[in-house]
């Protein structure tokens, strides 16, 4: 049963972050929709992903969303040019709309498809130290590769919106 | 109702990612389509998790671990990127950045 509120909660908290024409009620729509998300991950077991969804998602990148949001100040999305009608729009926006129907077509057929694999109530648990085991281990070069990466962000974050001073 | 299955998993991750795409189409905000790409890669986090749980396997939850990390890059340098571009317009709508296009 749990599955389902969270599940109700996750979609329509999304469907609010993308509806929303402010900016700083999307990003704060979009904590919501992680909550219920850390939520479902609970239920599947994995709780180590449901607490970094919550420290990093939730308490890092939408806090820094929210902080570029106030420090722009710019709360409305600007008029839409010219005719407003989604399939007439622009190109990149029909293209859009299309794609989303195509989505939501191969949905439906998804769920038409849907077959009943239950999920087997712990196999064997997968713990934390797991992770960590594995981390450091097979995936070693990749977690290597993720801290250069990350370098690589901040100092490219600092150049890109450093003040142009000589 | 029934209990969840892995295929509900895969819907409802589903139906985040066509919400997720559909933001980043319609939207004509910066930030709102960087949170919109912020839905999308939290629908595939859902998919890793749900099947490394099918398969009894640490791999997909690792998977996501790496996607948090790469998505907080992306949110960072993404964002210094709009402040960077509403410095020079000082506007977020995607359709003002022209000046590439020929």
């Amino acid at each position: 049963l749990l599955f389902w509120v969270f599940g109700v909660v996750v979609v329509a908290a999304s469907l609010l972050v993308v509806g929303q024409r402010n900016p700083l009620y999307s990003a704060l729509y979009l904590i919501l929709s992680f909550g219920a998300l850390a939520g479902l991950y609970v239920l599947l077991d994995a709780a180590f992903v449901a607490v970094i969804q919550i420290i990093i998602y939730a308490g890092a990148i939408v806090v820094l969303f929210l902080f570029v949001v106030m420090l722009l100040n710019v709360s409305k999305e600007d008029a839409p040019a010219g005719n407003r009608s989604l399939l007439m729009g622009a190109g990149p926006r029909r293209f859009g709309v299309v794609l989303s129907l195509v989505l939501v077509v191969e949905l439906a057929w998804a769920l038409s498809n849907l077959s009943g694999t239950p999920l087997q109530p712990g196999m064997q648990e997968i713990t934390v130290r797991d992770i960590g085991v594995r981390l450091f281990t097979d995936y070693a070069f990749a977690f290597e590769a993720t801290s250069v990466l990350i370098l690589v962000a901040m100092v490219g974050a600092i150049v890109l919106a450093r003040k142009e001073t000589p | 109702m029934p209990e969840p299955t892995l295929g509900h998993y895969l819907v409802l991750s589903a139906v985040l990612f066509s919400i997720g795409t559909a933001g980043v189409f319609l939207r004509r905000n910066l930030i709102t389509i960087l949170l919109s790409v912020e839905v999308m890669l939290n629908a595939v986090n859902l998919t890793f998790v749900a099947v490394g749980r099918y398969l009894g396997s640490a791999d997909g939850q690792i998977i996501v671990f790496f996607v948090i990390t790469v998505a907080a890059a992306e949110a960072a340098v993404g964002l210094a990127i709009v402040i960077a571009l509403f410095r020079h317009k000082e506007t977020l709508n995607p359709d003002a950045f022209t000046t590439l296009k020929w």
